[in-house]
């Protein structure tokens, strides 16, 4: 089992991935988001600044958002992951989905999936933030695009549309 | 960017994660990981193992009896959430909720942050600035390590490479006692660029006991000694503030780099110093600042 460049095994790592138990074979070193986007396939989650500081990499592990290029896999054995791809039910988007589409919360759309994922979570803790909590929430997820206005405005949007269902 | 590669342990008690630590002189002890990650990922660092200490237990947690105990994985938001840290130690609270990001904060550790010693580190100070101390676990059981003591240089402490934080004590303080945290953010990383924390202990009208300590400025937490020293013996007034904020940087080893020069740092040192002084006497007159 050892690696081509380096004596050191490969460490069998499984995880629940947005609902699926899926599992590889990968060197300690490997990040969650290596492992989520070279070996499970899941390229929604991004690579930005890689320095644990823009956020485009953040996904759920354990209901917890998380930087996954500050994690490395096989620590997160057994975890359970949610990705962006794990959000939508079927065609219908979840309210954060729907809210950066309907208030123009992307531009290029780098950071969009960290940024949602951040935003749901933020969300589930707060379902009516302020629009400083939102901002203050938001402090690890960077936008190069937007001005952040959008994006405030996509999170008031899905906190409306989440509070007025469950109100429903 | 990828760390270079390494051996993986996960240790399943703290006797375990010593016993391979005695045996592994180049591992390292893995935590929160927020900070030796991308430490590694820079390269800056290249264990060839890490004893991974996250799912150890008898780590966790944080107890308020006798002053407070926090177990070396207690996150930042574990922190935050403890019944009565807010009440009882608001300089933590200051500190815990402008710690990086949200994601930082749920994964990095007390434990960690402090065997790091990382010069722009925020619990660093405050603990500094509460007297606490580390309990320090090693093949030979368990010694105490003041937090004076503790701190050696950039992200360079006394512990020993067989040895393991495992838990960080902050004693009761004196009834009259007042405290905060001030820090200037490093927009991007939240990173201090310069932060003080202020512990003041009076005999009602005049400071006993002043410990005034800078991060973010120094290569290591230090104590701000000439502000401590004005300040004893005075009632803490506007007067007496403006006077320890003035002498807050004197004696002071003070680093410039391409994003703060040693002089933008020693006039952060100076405001920083000042409100974290008046923040705290707010806080014991009961106007919450």
């Amino acid at each position: 089992m050892a690696d081509t460049d380096t004596s050191i095994a490969k460490v069998h790592v499984s995880m629940t991935v947005n609902g699926a138990l899926r599992s590889a074979s990968v060197e300690p070193r490997t990040l969650l988001v290596h492992f989520l986007r070279d070996e499970l396939g899941l390229t929604g989650t991004h690579v930005g600044c890689d320095t644990s500081q823009c956020g485009a990499c953040v996904v759920k592990v354990d209901d917890v958002t998380t930087k996954s290029c500050t994690a490395f896999a096989v620590q997160l054995d057994g975890s359970t992951v949610q990705t962006i791809e794990g959000l939508a039910s079927g065609d219908a988007y979840h309210p954060v989905q729907e809210g950066f589409w309907e208030m123009h919360g992307l531009q290029c759309g780098y950071c969009t999936p960290g940024m949602i994922m951040s935003s749901v979570s933020l969300l589930e803790r707060n379902p009516n933030p302020s629009e400083e909590e939102i901002r203050h929430e938001l402090e690890g997820n960077f936008c190069r695009c937007t001005g952040y206005q959008n994006i405030v405005r996509a999170v008031q949007y899905a906190a409306d549309k989440l509070n007025s269902s469950a109100a429903d | 960017m990828y760390p270079a590669a390494f051996s993986y342990h996960r240790a399943e008690s703290v006797a375990d994660a010593i016993a391979i630590l005695g045996e592994n002189p180049d591992a390292k002890v893995l935590a929160g990981g927020h900070s030796l990650i991308p430490a590694m990922k820079l390269r800056l660092a290249a264990p060839g193992m890490l004893i991974d200490i996250g799912r150890i237990d008898e780590l966790k947690g944080v107890n308020l009896t006798d002053g407070v105990t926090f177990g070396a994985l207690a996150t930042y938001n574990d922190m935050r959430d403890a019944d009565g840290i807010a009440e009882n130690y608001p300089i933590i609270d200051d500190a815990v909720r402008r710690i990086g990001d949200p994601q930082v904060r749920a994964h990095g550790t007390i434990g960690g942050t402090l065997a790091h010693s990382d010069p722009a580190a925020d619990l660093t100070a405050v603990m500094l600035a509460l007297g606490a101390e580390v309990v320090a676990t090693g093949p030979n059981g368990e010694r105490t390590i003041s937090t004076e003591e503790l701190f050696v240089d950039l992200w360079t402490t006394s512990l020993g490479i067989d040895e393991l934080i495992t838990s960080v004590r902050v004693p009761p303080l004196p009834g009259n006692s007042v405290m905060a945290y001030e820090k200037h953010s490093h927009p991007a990383s939240g990173y201090a660029v310069a932060g003080v924390a202020v512990v003041v202990s009076s005999d009602g009208s005049k400071v006993t006991s002043a410990r005034i300590c800078v991060t973010g400025a120094t290569s290591k937490a230090t104590h701000a000694r000439s502000a401590e020293a004005t300040l004893i013996g005075q009632p803490l007034t506007d007067t007496t503030i403006q006077a320890a904020a003035q002498l807050a940087p004197e004696g002071l080893e003070i680093n410039g780099d391409y994003y703060a020069s040693e002089a933008y740092r020693a006039q952060l040192i100076r405001v920083l110093t000042r409100k974290a002084l008046e923040r705290a006497l707010a806080r014991a007159s009961g106007t919450n600042a």
